[in-house]
């Protein structure tokens, strides 16, 4: 089948989809976009983290048919090219990347935790951030770093919100 | 393999109609996963995400009706004072992801014994609306479960929607599990204080091969509470144990991966004399919404 969407902003078309095929093997291996990690294909480690329509969800248990004339935004649109989001920033400044296998999920659900609270004119608690990340495993298990990003990231952004 | 996406609930059920061994697919997070790992090749995948009448929720003659397509997310953020133990259960389902896609219509078609959303909908004496193109019926949610992972929905039937009673009083949901995110349930357990018609709701989760409730626990307690409903009196301790008791007995669990019959069944205990425990303190506290 012919699947139509926009991906970060562009309009992809591609063809001879599979039914049964996931948006993220869409998204990997259809349309050049190997961002969003393949690791458990059961939703259970939030590597393949994209947004649709706006929500974070796994791309692996989204039937391709159901992006059809969705809007899907990946790690790769979170800044423009060769430049890096303030979230990306906050993982390489606070080493919170080890394999960095789990990181394009960690970067998109931090992405929607601190937007969703800066447009609350606040800063997220840490109970908070530990909720929010509770659908992304790291199997290096480097997660007070990944905390201490989050942390970074949030006041940095809060600092930008006006 | 087929995939339909019908934009109507009218071109849902004739879909439906028309094939039989069609899988429906809402949030994904089962037959996903199925289709994944090579265990589920459907002819027909029939996504109802494009249904708009599944997508909502409203209130129809006192009864929350649920759409089956609205996700737990929503539920926890829209519904929470009205249907406290559901958006209880939401909250323990998953991660956020999976929140945002999983829908309590789902749950209830899968019929998973384990589903987290069963046993708050026990307790809280819910109806399943299932319709085919012969028409539309309403099921006590206790009647829908008939097996593991089986349902009294028909080849033809799809789940409409879900009645639930608004809150009239205290609602509680726990589950068991290796750590709080991300888990099925080892064992879970709904309780619902009923004050308006003196009544008492379970749901035990996982510990049978269906979803069940445990009538005789419900009994006693509406029995023990007779006077105390309106006294707000507390609770003697040998109660809420003997509940616990009453409750556990009501399992027929089995040993499998995640827990033991035995474990199961003495978490359980703990479960509902906790549950009733907090519920209890909280109608004590004379909650308006209980008045």
């Amino acid at each position: 089948m012919r699947l139509t969407c926009t991906v970060n902003g562009d309009r992809h078309e591609v063809d001879d989809v599979w039914e049964g095929e996931s948006l993220l093997y869409v998204l990997r291996e259809r349309m050049g976009l190997p961002g969003s990690k393949n690791a458990c294909e059961q939703g259970e480690c939030g590597s393949c983290t994209v947004y649709l329509d706006g929500v974070p969800v796994c791309a692996c248990l989204v039937a391709a048919g159901q992006a059809q004339g969705r809007e899907v935004g990946t790690v790769e649109g979170l800044a423009g090219p060769g430049e890096l989001h303030p979230v990306q920033e906050a993982f390489l400044e606070a080493g919170a990347v080890q394999c960095g296998f789990c990181t394009p999920g960690l970067l998109v659900a931090t992405d929607d935790l601190v937007r969703r609270s800066r447009a609350e004119g606040r800063r997220p608690a840490d109970a908070e951030i530990r909720e929010a990340l509770a659908g992304n495993l790291c199997r290096c298990t480097g997660y007070e770093k990944i905390l201490d990003a989050v942390r970074l990231a949030a006041d940095r952004m809060a600092g930008e919100a006006r | 393999m087929e995939f339909l996406q019908p934009a109507t609930w009218e071109e849902a059920l004739e879909a439906r109609a028309a094939s039989r061994d069609a899988v429906p697919i809402a949030g994904g997070t089962d037959v996903m996963v199925g289709i994944n790992f090579g265990r589920l090749r459907p002819a027909l995948l029939l996504d109802l995400t494009r249904v708009p009448e599944l997508q909502q929720w409203g209130t129809d003659d006192g009864a929350v009706r649920l759409g089956a397509g609205v996700p737990y997310a929503r539920v926890i953020t829209e519904l929470g004072d009205r249907l406290p133990g559901l958006a209880m259960a939401a909250r323990t389902i998953g991660s956020p992801q999976i929140r945002n896609r999983g829908t309590v219509g789902g749950n209830l078609a899968t019929a998973s014994p384990a589903g987290d959303a069963h046993p708050a909908l026990l307790a809280a004496g819910a109806e399943v609306e299932v319709a085919s193109v012969r028409g539309t019926r309403r099921i006590p949610v206790a009647d829908f479960y008939r097996g593991v992972k089986r349902s009294a929905l028909a080849d033809d039937e799809l789940v409409a929607a879900v009645r639930i009673p608004p809150r009239t009083g205290p609602q509680q949901y726990s589950k068991i599990g290796t750590r709080n995110a991300m888990v099925i349930a080892v064992a879970a357990f709904g309780l619902a204080l009923h004050p308006d018609r003196r009544a008492v709701g379970t749901g035990i989760g996982s510990a049978a091969p269906t979803p069940r409730r445990a009538p005789a626990a419900e009994e006693f307690l509406a029995g023990e509470l007779d006077g105390l409903w309106e006294s707000r009196a507390e609770l003697p301790p040998a109660t809420a144990a003997r509940f616990g008791e009453l409750v556990a007995g009501a399992a027929a669990p089995i040993d499998d991966v995640r827990g033991t019959a035995r474990y199961r069944v003495h978490a359980l205990s703990v479960m509902a004399r906790r549950t009733l425990t907090w519920a209890w303190a909280d109608y004590r506290k004379g909650d308006p919404a209980c008045a």
